[in-house]
């Protein structure tokens, strides 16, 4: 386990170096300069910012300034807000962002599993076609336009959540419900499926014949059997949760590291751009590796070949 | 005891050659179908499969035949006839009948706008265009990026899965590799990356996409290839000295073919997603070109005093979604028949 787990995480800082090589030198690509009136400026004032920025030294310099900044967490100062160091502005909004994917995530993979057990549990009957429409619609219908759907409804004219605010766990029950339809629809047509095979399988026509109850095979036995290759799917639900929020945090106004990308994005600011790439990827790395290694202590095969089936 | 039965000889027939064919009719056997014509079956017994397939064939004809007929110009600017209701003829219900509701009174938007004899099937938007019409513009153009995208991402996907599953060994630890870096940035990060180097517009979203989504297929294809290698046809091909090249054509693809077809179901409409995930964003396509993303976008700015603007689109965009998911899975269940069991 423990050689499974450092090559792991060899993997994980291989990938983020990567990352930050690519960031960097795509930034470098990039058409246009940071400065908004290049031709109002005097030569000696832009070598002057240039110079407060860094950007006077040759890009390999640049790079490994870059590189030995990040590894301290030092993403360089924004463009768009001047003086303010990017590690700064992303620390002070990750919170809310974590928050609200958290919710998203726990929420939609437990109502998820629920739908997901009680449709496999009486296939082909009206509770599974309630469930499989769930799943299909979840899948189908973009988060940002059920956010404005619930802003709108639940929130302007029914007036239970507020529409646009951060503040209180109340803030972030309409972002989490529209950020959690995706993951609650994928776990629940994942459930359901391994259920349905769980189901038909030897070991439970034995645990039916030695006369357990209903509820016992269904929990003991088909359920947690069923649950195990779920780890599998919460990498793929977290990028889903991640590209979600970007519009999410847009529509409800959250002061998020998703709305801060969007905003960077359309203001060119490059430093945050790159800071977001690398923490976005940090993230997504991170749950990857979790994930890895639990399907890795629930499953015994996984360390020995290295690889899932 | 020794009664000889005797026949008359009439009784009796004998048979030629020509005659054996017609007893052949008497054998009890379903009429033996290719492959295809099997899924093609299961698939139109799939309802929900097969609604799908009928929806997403209206969609592609309107969308694509309003090229030769559209109701209106999707750019004719009417600032007269702005943000008008919709109106169906001959439909009297509150919401397709060009009245809305202002100042706490129900009137006809219509007359106010003196218009009563026009109709508009969506409405019109904040300048007056009709909104069907650029409904159907901007199917056109998410349709056109999804397909053109998944097109790439497909022959991307599907050589660089065939490639590393054939070679196996210390290249396809390399390649899955790099697969699995590409999978720790999250996709619309990277696209939108990709888009600020192209600068936007239409070109750098289908590259990007292309560029991005590719992977999951690559997977996949690679799965079964190195499954499909172990076969003895492949070992036979390989004996007898074909070309590497030609036993990936003329073996692996179409025995890949399945897990082709119904991952390309799903790419679609990911890239469907991805597309106007960016123009609501506003870094995808711009005006006056439209995609669904962007009249999404349109319709939310007014979505408080009216909402037809946006559920028309959204609408649109979530049907299109739904018809290719379900015929993605309809399309699983026929080629792999053992997962319906």
């Amino acid at each position: 386990m423990a050689k499974y787990l450092a090559k792991r995480i060899f993997y994980l800082i291989l990938t983020l170096f990567i990352v930050i090589t690519l960031t960097f030198f795509l930034m470098k690509l990039l058409p246009g300069t940071p400065l908004t009136n290049q031709a109002k400026l005097s030569k000696s004032q832009i070598a002057l910012i240039y110079e407060q920025y860094g950007l006077n030294k040759p890009v390999w310099q640049q790079y490994l300034l870059y590189l030995a900044g990040a590894v301290r967490g030092n993403f360089g100062t924004s463009f768009q807000f001047s003086d303010q160091p990017v590690s700064y502005l992303l620390s002070s909004r990750i919170g809310p962002s974590l928050q609200i994917g958290l919710q998203a995530m726990i929420l939609g993979v437990i109502v998820g599993i629920v739908v997901g057990a009680f449709g496999a549990m009486r296939q082909n009957s009206w509770v599974d076609t309630t469930a499989t429409v769930v799943s299909i619609l979840g899948i189908s219908i973009p988060s940002f336009v059920l956010a404005v759907l619930l802003q709108y409804y639940l929130g302007l004219k029914l007036g239970w959540f507020p529409i646009a605010e951060w503040g209180g766990f109340i803030y972030t029950v309409l972002p989490t419900l529209a950020l959690g339809a995706t993951p609650l629809a994928e776990s629940a047509r994942f459930v359901r499926t391994e259920m349905v095979d769980v189901l038909s399988s030897d070991y439970i026509e034995l645990a039916k014949a030695k006369g357990l109850s209903r509820t016992g095979v269904i929990y003991h036995h088909a359920l947690r059997n069923s649950l195990i290759p779920l780890i599998t799917i919460v990498g793929p639900l977290a990028v889903n949760i991640m590209t979600g929020s970007m519009v999410v945090e847009n529509i409800f106004s959250i002061p998020g590291i998703g709305e801060q990308f969007v905003k960077s994005v359309l203001t060119n600011d490059y430093p945050t751009i790159m800071g977001l790439t690398i923490i976005y990827s940090f993230m997504l790395c991170v749950v990857l590796l979790f994930t890895d290694i639990l399907y890795g202590i629930v499953d015994p095969r996984i360390r020995i070949t290295g690889k899932a089936n | 005891m020794a009664d000889t039965v005797k026949l008359p000889e009439d009784s009796f027939k004998r048979i030629n050659a020509d005659d054996r064919a017609a007893l052949d009719s008497e054998k009890i056997a379903a009429p033996s179908l290719t492959f295809a014509q099997d899924a093609w079956r299961r698939l139109r017994k799939n309802k929900g499969a097969w609604v799908s397939l009928i929806v997403l064939a209206i969609v592609f004809i309107m969308a694509f035949g309003s090229l030769v007929v559209s109701p209106h110009n999707p750019n004719a600017v009417n600032p007269s006839y702005a943000n008008l209701p919709s109106k169906i003829p001959g439909i009297g219900i509150n919401g397709f009948n060009g009245t809305l509701v202002q100042a706490g009174q129900r009137i006809d938007a219509y007359k106010q706008a003196g218009a009563s004899s026009k109709f508009y099937i969506m409405g019109t938007d904040y300048l007056g265009r009709d909104l069907f019409s650029r409904v159907l513009y901007g199917t056109r153009i998410s349709l056109i990026i999804a397909l053109v995208a998944t097109l790439f991402d497909l022959t991307i996907g599907v050589t660089y899965g065939m490639f590393s599953g054939w070679k196996g060994g210390r290249i396809d630890t390399i390649m899955q590799r790099i697969i699995e870096i590409i999978l720790s940035i999250p996709n619309l990060v990277v696209i939108v990356l990709l888009i600020l180097i192209l600068k936007p517009g239409m070109t750098s979203i289908i590259i990007a996409i292309a560029l991005t989504s590719w992977t999951n297929m690559a997977r996949l294809v690679r799965a079964q290839t190195m499954e499909i290698k172990e076969q003895e046809y492949i070992l036979a091909a390989r004996t007898l000295g074909e070309r590497p090249l030609k036993i990936a054509f003329k073996h692996l693809l179409p025995n890949l073919s399945s897990v082709i077809i119904i991952n390309t179901m799903f790419t679609i409409p990911n890239a469907i997603f991805f597309e106007a995930t960016l123009s609501y964003i506003g870094i995808g396509i711009s005006s006056p070109q439209a995609s669904l993303g962007t009249l999404l976008n349109d319709g939310q700015k007014n979505f408080q005093f009216l909402p037809y603007q946006m559920w028309w689109p959204a609408l649109v965009l979530s049907i299109i979604m739904l018809a290719f998911n379900l015929l993605g899975d309809g399309l699983r269940d026929a080629f792999d028949p053992r997962t319906k069991e």
